[in-house]
C-alpha cells in the first residue's frame, strides 16, 4: 500500500532537485525556466496526492488552474527570452543588468 | 510488494532521473527532452492517483504544447554552451548541500508518520463507473466559476503579451497600408482622355 508520506516526499525530492537546479544552472535562462516547471509539477504532485487521500476535488481543480498559470509563464518567459536574445545575443544571466540603475 | 507499488517506484525513480537529467545535462535540447520525460513519468503517477483527467491534460497540454515550445525556442536560438556552462561546478557543491539539506528537513517532518496510513487512513477507491472527468467539472463549473474566468483571462493577457513582445515592425518590409488604399478617390488613379479615332483612308 502505498501512503501518502511517499508521495509527499516524491514531490520533496523534485522540488529539492528543481531548487539545486537552479542553484547550478545560474547562467542560462531558459534552464532556469525548466527548473520552475519542475517545481510547480512537485506542488501538484502534492495537491493530488492529498486530494486523493482525503477524497476531496478541491485539490484537483487548484492543479488545474496552477497548470493554466504555469502554461501563461512559460509562454510569456519564452517571449522575454527571445526578445532578450535578439537584443543581446546571448541568453546569460550576466549580461541582463542593464536594470540596475 | 503489491502492483501498486511496484508502479509506484518504477514511475517514481524514473521521475527522479528525469529531474536529474535535467539540471545536469550539456545540451538544452537534452535537457528539455527529459523535462517530457519527468512530466510523462509524473502523469502515470497521477493515474495511480486517480486522477485521470488532469495525468492526460499534463500530457496534452505539457507534452504537446508548452514543451514543443520549449524545444522551438531552445532549437531557434543560438546558443553558445560553453558559456552557460561557466560557474556549474562551482556551485555544484552549493546546490547539493542546499538540496541535501532541504530534503532531510523535509522528510523529518514528511516521514515523521504524521503523512502515514494510520493518520490519514486508506483512500477512497472509486467505482468503475465513476468519472474523473465528471466529478471534476462538476465543482470546476458550480464552486470554481469565478477563478475559471479569471483563468481564461489570464491566458488572454499571456497570449496578448506574448504576441506584443515579440511584434516589431521591420522598416524594410514591404506592406499595404489599408487605410490609404481605402480612402482612395477616383480621380486619384483614373485619368481620362479625350482621343480623336484615327481617320480611315
Amino acid at each position: 500500500m502505498v501512503e501518502l508520506s511517499d508521495y509527499l516526499i516524491v514531490g520533496a525530492i523534485l522540488f529539492c532537485l528543481s531548487m539545486a537546479g537552479v542553484f547550478m544552472n545560474r547562467k542560462s535562462v531558459i534552464i532556469l525556466l525548466m527548473c520552475v516547471e519542475l517545481m510547480l509539477l512537485s506542488v501538484n504532485m502534492n495537491f493530488i496526492a492529498f486530494s486523493h487521500f482525503l477524497n476531496d476535488t478541491a485539490g484537483q481543480v487548484f492543479v488545474f488552474f496552477i497548470l493554466t498559470v504555469a502554461a501563461a509563464e512559460a509562454a510569456i518567459g519564452l517571449a522575454i527570452l527571445v526578445v532578450l536574445f535578439r537584443n543581446r545575443r546571448s541568453i546569460n544571466v550576466d549580461d541582463i543588468g542593464t536594470l540596475r540603475g | 510488494m503489491s502492483f501498486e507499488q511496484l508502479l509506484f517506484y518504477a514511475f517514481s525513480a524514473l521521475l527522479i532521473l528525469a529531474a536529474g537529467m535535467v539540471i545536469t545535462v550539456r545540451n538544452p535540447v537534452h535537457a528539455a527532452l527529459s523535462l517530457v520525460l519527468a512530466f510523462v513519468a509524473s502523469a502515470g503517477l497521477w493515474m495511480l492517483l486517480e486522477a485521470e483527467f488532469l495525468a492526460i491534460a499534463l500530457v496534452l497540454v505539457y507534452v504537446g504544447a508548452v514543451m514543443v515550445l520549449f524545444l522551438f525556442v531552445v532549437m531557434m536560438l543560438d546558443i553558445d554552451l560553453a558559456v552557460l556552462r561557466q560557474g556549474f561546478a562551482r556551485y555544484l557543491p552549493i546546490g547539493a548541500l542546499v538540496a541535501v539539506m532541504v530534503i532531510g528537513i523535509m522528510a523529518f517532518v514528511i516521514g515523521g508518520g504524521w503523512f502515514g496510513l494510520e493518520a490519514t487512513g486508506e483512500p477512497v477507491r472509486q467505482a468503475a463507473d465513476y468519472s474523473n472527468t465528471k466529478a471534476l467539472g462538476s465543482v470546476l463549473y458550480t464552486t470554481y466559476v469565478f477563478p475559471f474566468e479569471v483563468a481564461a483571462v489570464i491566458l488572454l493577457v499571456a497570449i496578448v503579451a506574448a504576441i506584443v513582445l515579440n511584434l516589431r515592425r521591420r522598416p524594410d518590409s514591404k506592406h499595404q497600408r489599408v487605410s490609404q488604399q481605402v480612402a482612395v478617390r477616383r480621380d486619384e488613379r483614373l485619368r481620362l482622355v479625350q482621343m480623336n479615332p484615327e481617320e480611315r483612308r
